[in-house]
């Protein structure tokens, strides 16, 4: 045995996965204007204070409802006459913010959830689907309004009700890929080499249950903007005159006669900023893919 | 790591005792059906030190759910199972992971038995790496049996197993189950996916693994000629049940079992005088959930009568070492075509 035990090459590292991933996500043409198009979206967000052309709460009954390319207000002005380019940069932060944490805290708890009940099977896995049913049952819309509704207006409650509506269906694709990826061989490979459960979900299933799930959850994204935009429009999340797309929407419908391309500018954020993240996760999905 | 022998080369490798697995059928809306698949219906057989036994029989007797609860990859529903003389999985017994160190499995699939976002190596070193080994000392382990069954490890060390071939891939799983150096492998069906080339070639590799190690394998397959090649002793299963254990050259010359004549037959031939005219077997296996009365074979055996119906053959040593379960065999059975019994 010493013979063939003694010390050999090794075969060089290979270059790591993540560094591949990212070298096919970079001969994407799509995810490529997706990606930088967020980037855009994220960095007017985040340097709102010292972008902005003017102060987002600075109201003025002279300038209400100006056109766009007005000049000095190159994308008009709100119902209350504060500058719209500004509104919609500051108003990216919240709605950003409300777009990807309740997808993340989603992602989280779900995969979590979703990887134990799936290797687990069984009895087991049978409570946990069919309590998350009952969730279910619900339309996610009315879900998050009946949340937000209960435990009263404001942005984290709305984080709350919103996590609450997409655990559920995170659950449900991360169970279903364990339930698959389980029965394959390799698993019973990995139990026969006598590793205890965590030791084989964490290095052998977890990988490839990740991919999957982190694709259907980044496609929430866009779903979350739009939900935590309605309950904005609804009054059940962030309350005026905090500037946010979903609420800026709200109050400008009333100017939808007078000015309606003004009127749909924060709707065209919201969906501008969706496709970008709906088609960059397309690109991160085949990305992602090994034998690509 | 070492395994050591304890109990001599008389003791049986393994001793496995009336095992069987039932599955539920799901019916019904609750799926109390109440119906089961007696999938493994009280399998008795022992393997010696450093043979092969070779199992064969049609998809669906059992061969593969066999493998499974050896492997402890299901639980039986009955039986006990000896492993050197230490009970498996009894009070008091050997424990399961040192059972699993003993013995380990080659399963048939090879890509669905790589892990596709591990390499090679990586695939190879997790074992060890669980059994307290440090990262390095296992790669270089990984690497070594990577060697070992004639991959080059600087080449396909690093590779995705959708960069190997099906003959490369079943090189790596070999190497994974040799990677705690265990005394025995069950390969369920290791080379059926491979192309006959190949196949010659991962038999030849299990064939040198084994003089160079000590291995003693239970090489479950539906190709005859196969087991013809490697195997010491056979083992004929039907719908869950034993048939025929014997000598590899007993068996094929002589078999004692009707079933296992008709697989011997349906064996296609080289030689064109032997050409097989009309097919030996016809129809299905019966349905499991409701196997026949008595002989589990009788509504297919040409040679059936009222007291196969009747009774369950059991089996019975007719020659030394050669085993059957047909009332043929049997001069007391009551059966018209059984030979006469000499008082």
């Amino acid at each position: 045995m010493a013979a063939v035990l003694s010390p050999m090459v090794l075969p060089a590292p290979r270059r790591g996965y993540w560094s591949g991933v990212a070298k096919k996500l970079l001969r994407d043409p799509v995810a490529l204007v997706a990606g930088l198009v967020l980037l855009v979206v994220l960095c007017a967000a985040v340097f709102a204070p010292w972008l902005a052309p003017a102060d987002p709460y600075k109201a003025s009954m002279l300038r209400r409802l100006m056109p766009i390319g007005s000049p000095g207000f190159p994308l008009g002005t709100d119902e209350l006459g504060r500058d719209m380019l500004t509104r919609l940069m500051y108003g990216g932060r919240l709605s950003l913010l409300m777009g990807v944490l309740p997808v993340l805290f989603a992602f989280g708890i779900g995969t979590s959830v979703g990887l134990f009940a799936g290797y687990v099977g069984g009895r087991v896995n049978m409570l946990i689907m069919r309590t998350l049913d009952v969730f279910y049952a619900f339309p996610s819309v009315l879900l998050a309004v009946a949340v937000a509704g209960a435990l009263g207006p404001g942005m984290s409650n709305s984080l709350i009700a919103l996590t609450l509506v997409f655990v559920p269906q995170v659950v449900r694709v991360a169970e279903s890929v364990t339930t698959q990826v389980r029965q394959l061989e390799y698993v019973d490979a990995a139990r026969m080499s006598g590793a205890g459960v965590l030791s084989i979900i964490r290095e052998q299933v977890l990988g490839n249950v990740l991919g999957p799930v982190f694709v259907y959850a980044t496609g929430l994204i866009s779903v979350s903007m739009i939900l935590a935009s309605g309950l904005s429009f609804l009054g059940l999340g962030v309350k005026p005159p905090e500037p946010e797309w979903g609420l800026m929407l709200n109050t400008l419908r009333s100017a939808i006669y007078v000015n309606p391309w003004l009127a749909a500018l924060p709707g065209a954020m919201i969906f501008i900023t969706s496709m970008g993240f709906n088609l960059l996760s397309d690109g991160v999905r085949s990305a992602m893919d090994l034998r690509r | 790591m070492s395994a050591e022998d304890r109990g001599g080369p008389a003791q049986p490798l393994l001793l496995v005792n009336e095992l069987s697995k039932h599955f539920a059928v799901r019916s019904g809306l609750f799926g109390r059906g109440g119906q089961q698949v007696r999938a493994v219906d009280g399998v008795s057989f022992s393997v010696a030190k450093g043979e092969t036994l070779g199992v064969v029989g049609e998809s669906g007797c059992g061969k593969s759910t066999t493998a499974r609860l050896i492997a402890r990859l299901l639980k039986a529903d009955g039986g006990e199972m000896v492993f050197d003389g230490d009970a498996v999985g009894a009070y008091g017994g050997m424990a399961l992971k040192d059972y699993r160190r003993n013995l380990q499995m080659v399963f048939q699939d090879s890509f669905a038995s790589l892990n596709p976002r591990l390499t090679a190596i990586d695939t190879i070193a997790y074992g060890p790496r669980v059994h307290g080994l440090s990262k390095s000392a296992a790669r270089q382990r990984a690497v070594s049996l990577l060697a070992r069954v004639g991959l080059a490890p600087e080449q396909f060390g690093s590779r995705y197993p959708h960069e190997l071939s099906g003959g490369q891939r079943q090189r790596v799983n070999i190497a994974r189950a040799l990677a705690f150096e265990p005394r025995m492998l069950i390969l369920d069906e290791a080379v059926a996916a491979l192309d006959k080339s190949v196949q010659a070639q991962v038999l030849n590799l299990l064939q040198e693994l084994k003089a160079e190690r000590g291995l003693t394998y239970l090489f479950i397959s539906h190709d005859l000629q196969v087991v013809h090649y490697l195997a010491d002793r056979v083992m004929v299963m039907y719908l869950g049940r034993v048939v025929e254990i014997g000598p590899v050259a007993a068996l094929y010359a002589q078999p004692r079992h009707p079933y296992t004549r008709a697989l011997l037959a349906a064996v296609p031939s080289m030689d064109p005088a032997r050409r097989t005219e009309r097919s030996p077997l016809s129809g299905d296996p019966p349905n499991p959930i409701n196997p026949p009365s008595g002989c589990r074979f009788r509504d297919r055996c040409p040679h059936a009568q009222a007291v196969c119906a009747e009774q369950v053959p059991l089996l019975r040593e007719t020659v030394t070492g050669h085993w059957a379960a047909c009332h043929l065999d049997d001069p007391r059975s009551g059966h018209a075509e059984a030979p006469v019994m000499l008082s």
